[in-house]
């Protein structure tokens, strides 16, 4: 065929043509614009007054930028130096920043300390947050860092971290021996074994109080953005386990144990985060043995725990209810009891389900951190409320102080609720 | 031949009450009992213990006792004289006053801004979504605090309206916005204005009677008669007409400048404006997200399906869209009414008297009563959000698909 093929056609065309270019109305800039600004009257005003607004924010916000101060020791010299114009006033950023992110009583010459936790946060927390992506020997940073955080910020002897992390390593040894036998044994078992521990290590504490140690800094000391995050990062990691035993609970079949859940988790949702405070604040005193006092930042770390427990719990729950009653019976079948059924198959599966709720529990908490400015704690509005506004050198200033508060809480709560996207995104296993 | 063992004669042995799971439950379940009578106790007995110390008891007759304190929004009758119970009270109207008024705010920014993030406007989706990323990553702590400082710091001190060429004016001769707080017009019921009253509420009443007897219409005869303009009449026309009949009965009192501030009309604190703003604003950004989503969810399907009927978009959004997503958006809304009735305790902040800034603030520090104070307090929201969540479920079982 081809032979006679070839004798008849004159010319046969051996490559392929380059695509010619759409119409020059069907591309670029102007086809865009046309499909996405302009596409129906409608749409063209919609465009136009967005457009306004957009140029009547930037006429009017852009001076102040442009003409900020950075230099000046108050706000008079401040108004001084711009001369009757508008601008920005950042001096005080530049001359309190430490207190905005450190508080004010924090000792200058330690601000490295908190800086290293911090950064030691986001490294430790990689490899939770981006799993088989990186080595999994970093998770032994994730492990201990917790006690190592503990005495970079707080100070003292490395023993009293040291002796909790013992405490913690034995008592998984014991659980993990016991285990076998049974669940509760296991637990009752680890448990009894680390209070073991750390009784005895209480002795070795106080027998070396210099051994490595810090400088030690009181709890009242913390302050700033520093507060808000040491308060969304420990409350955030204790309400995640706590949150998953009250939703156990809450699912389970024993009246009594369901009872106490339910109406702990109720009664917490329903009432305000400031309630709370204010109980940490002058209630919680009355409930303690007489004579016993403890920091203010640990009760407040208390009740936040508890509150967001109750928020994860209900998500938790709802990551449960979603799960196909086969698995349950799937796991009843193979003579899984309890304990092993919802460790091996039903948490790994809820817990899936429910992280961008949990993901947002912890973004709002995170935010909520800033009310423990009303009970007189000097968190970031704590500090620009109370010191820095007060002060006769910064009487009057406000839209620069509260716009880096709030460009600190942007940056935090804006990255974690896109990591939680694309985590999202990478846990769909069910492709659809 | 297999051996069948009978229950009756297995001795009951003590490890049975961990092993056995017939038992099991029970036994965790008085274990859980005991160590909760045994925490209930040890709490209550250093309660005891300490009020007993301090010299202290638990009362409620502080709630009787003069309060002693102004409170500068009082939609009921108070003073300085009135009982801490009555503080209590005209708080918990503030309370309610604000949180009603954000969550209308805050539904209409919410749904606007869910719609137009759908656009197909690009500038528009860009403007919305930064919106929402905006206002629902920063705490609504410190979007209170900026508003308020507009409301306070920013706006003309009202002495600035005086003079002959004054550096601030009042809008329309009728809305003064002063860093006292915002003066509107206020209504004064004269003779007769109940029949005004009386004919506004009978022509709603008349816009719900002439849309159903448009839908028995549609149904029975298949004629479709026009809705919206007859509604506006039947809305307005009466109204207007028996206003001027009965000679222009409600009439607007202005607020005028007298002294150093401002008089008659009436007062909308700053602290109330910043209060409801700021939850408006940081609750719409939430509800956008929720409507957003609750459009999203219903199938593409079912707008073909409604397009290939022949219905027209406005009627496809209509019938078919809306009442589908209205399922999804709901429950999430009301949530959201809840945490706004819980967040306007952040009243506190700015000195909004609420029930916190009452029965949780004044009347907490001048009487000593904390513990009673607070469950009091704990008591008053409890309710609110129970009785929230109640509707929630109410309304969540008369939505839910009826399926046979």
């Amino acid at each position: 065929m081809s032979d006679t093929h070839a004798q008849s056609v004159a010319f046969v065309r051996e490559t392929e043509i380059p695509p010619a270019p759409p119409p020059e109305a069907q591309s670029g800039a102007v086809r865009w614009m046309q499909q996405n600004l302009f596409s129906s009257v409608f749409n063209s005003i919609l465009t136009v007054i967005s457009f306004t607004f957009i140029a009547w924010l930037v006429i009017n916000v852009y001076p102040w930028f442009a003409n900020g101060i950075w230099q000046a020791d108050s706000i008079r010299e401040c108004r001084e130096l711009l001369d009757g114009k508008t601008g920005a006033c950042f001096a005080v950023l530049t001359e309190r920043w430490n207190q905005l992110l450190f508080g004010f009583s924090y000792p200058v010459e330690g601000y490295w300390r908190p800086t290293t936790a911090f950064v030691l946060l986001l490294v430790s927390i990689a490899p939770v947050l981006a799993r088989g992506r990186l080595p999994n020997a970093m998770f032994i940073l994730t492990a201990i860092y917790p006690f190592l955080a503990y005495w970079l910020i707080w100070g003292g002897t490395i023993m009293t971290p040291v002796v909790a992390l013992v405490g913690f390593v034995v008592g998984y040894m014991a659980y993990s021996r016991l285990v076998t036998r049974s669940f509760a044994m296991g637990a009752f078992g680890g448990t009894a074994a680390a209070i073991v521990t750390w009784y005895l290590g209480g002795f070795l504490v106080d027998a070396m109080p210099n051994f490595l140690a810090l400088a030690e800094v009181p709890s009242r000391s913390m302050g700033g953005f520093m507060l808000n995050l040491i308060l969304g990062t420990v409350c955030v990691s204790l309400s995640i386990p706590l949150g998953i035993l009250l939703a156990l609970g809450r699912q389970s079949n024993m009246p009594i144990v369901k009872g106490i859940c339910v109406v702990f988790i109720e009664f917490i949702r329903g009432v305000p985060l400031i309630t709370l405070l204010f109980v940490a604040n002058v209630v919680l005193a009355y409930f303690l043995p007489p004579g016993t006092t403890f920091d203010l930042i640990l009760r407040v770390i208390i009740m936040i725990t508890m509150f967001s427990a109750a928020y994860i719990a209900e998500v938790v729950r709802g990551g449960l209810a979603a799960l196909p009653r086969g698995q349950y019976e799937a796991a009843d079948s193979l003579g899984l009891d309890y304990p092993q059924a919802m460790r091996l198959i039903i948490l790994p599966q809820a817990l899936k389900i429910s992280i961008p709720g949990i993901v947002n529990v912890a973004v709002g908490l995170f935010k909520d951190t800033v009310l423990v400015s009303v009970i007189s704690m000097f968190d970031t509005v704590g500090m620009i409320r109370g010191p820095i506004q007060q002060s006769t050198n910064w009487l009057g200033i406000y839209w620069e102080l509260f716009g880096f508060a709030a460009l600190l809480f942007f940056i935090v709560c804006y990255s974690i609720s896109q990591y939680s996207q694309w985590l999202e995104r990478q846990l769909q296993t069910d492709h659809r | 031949m297999t051996t069948v063992t009978d229950p009756e004669t297995e001795s009951f042995r003590f490890s049975m009450l961990f092993n056995d799971t017939r038992y099991r439950s029970l036994t965790f379940q008085f274990i859980a009992l005991i160590l909760l009578i045994v925490a209930m106790a040890y709490l209550g007995n250093n309660l005891l213990s300490n009020l007993a110390q301090a010299g202290l008891n638990i009362s409620y007759d502080f709630l009787g006792a003069p309060a002693g304190y102004d409170i500068n929004q009082r939609p009921i009758d108070y003073n300085s004289q009135s009982t801490h119970g009555r503080a209590a009270m005209v708080g918990l109207l503030n309370t309610l006053i604000v949180s009603g008024l954000a969550c209308v705010t805050a539904t209409v920014l919410g749904v606007f801004a869910g719609v137009m993030r759908l656009s197909p406007n690009w500038l528009v989706r860009k403007i919305m979504s930064v919106y929402v990323e905006i206002f629902r990553n920063v705490p609504v702590l410190i979007w209170i605090l900026i508003i308020f400082f507009i409301m306070t710091a920013a706006m003309p001190a009202p002495r600035d309206f005086r003079g002959d060429d004054p550096s601030a004016s009042m809008l329309f001769d009728m809305f003064a916005f002063t860093n006292r707080g915002v003066y509107i017009p206020k209504p004064i019921w004269g003779e007769g204005s109940m029949i005004v009253v009386g004919t506004f509420f009978a022509s709603i009443i008349g816009v719900f009677l002439y849309r159903r007897y448009a839908r028995t219409q549609l149904y029975q005869h298949g004629r479709l008669l026009p809705t919206l303009w007859p509604s506006l009449a039947i809305f307005f026309v009466p109204t207007i007409l028996i206003y001027y009949l009965a000679g222009q009965p409600v009439t607007l009192q202005y607020p005028e400048l007298s002294g150093f501030n401002f008089r008659g009309g009436i007062t909308i604190l700053g602290s109330l404006i910043a209060l409801w703003f700021a939850l408006a604003i940081y609750t719409g950004a939430f509800i956008a997200e929720n409507v957003r989503a609750g459009i999203l969810a219903i199938d593409k399907g079912q707008t073909e399906a409604a397009a290939a009927l022949g219905l027209r978009p406005g009627r496809i959004m209509n019938l078919v869209v809306l009442p589908q997503a209205l399922r999804v958006i709901i429950p999430p809304l009301i949530s959201q009414y809840l945490n706004i009735t819980k967040n306007s305790s952040l009243a506190i902040a700015v000195g909004y008297m609420d029930l916190t800034g009452t029965l949780g603030g004044i009347t907490l520090l001048q009487t000593g009563r904390a513990i009673e104070s607070i469950l009091l307090l704990m008591l008053f929201y409890l309710t609110i959000s129970l009785l929230i969540s109640l509707f929630m479920n109410i309304y969540n079982n008369s939505m839910k698909l009826k399926e046979r």
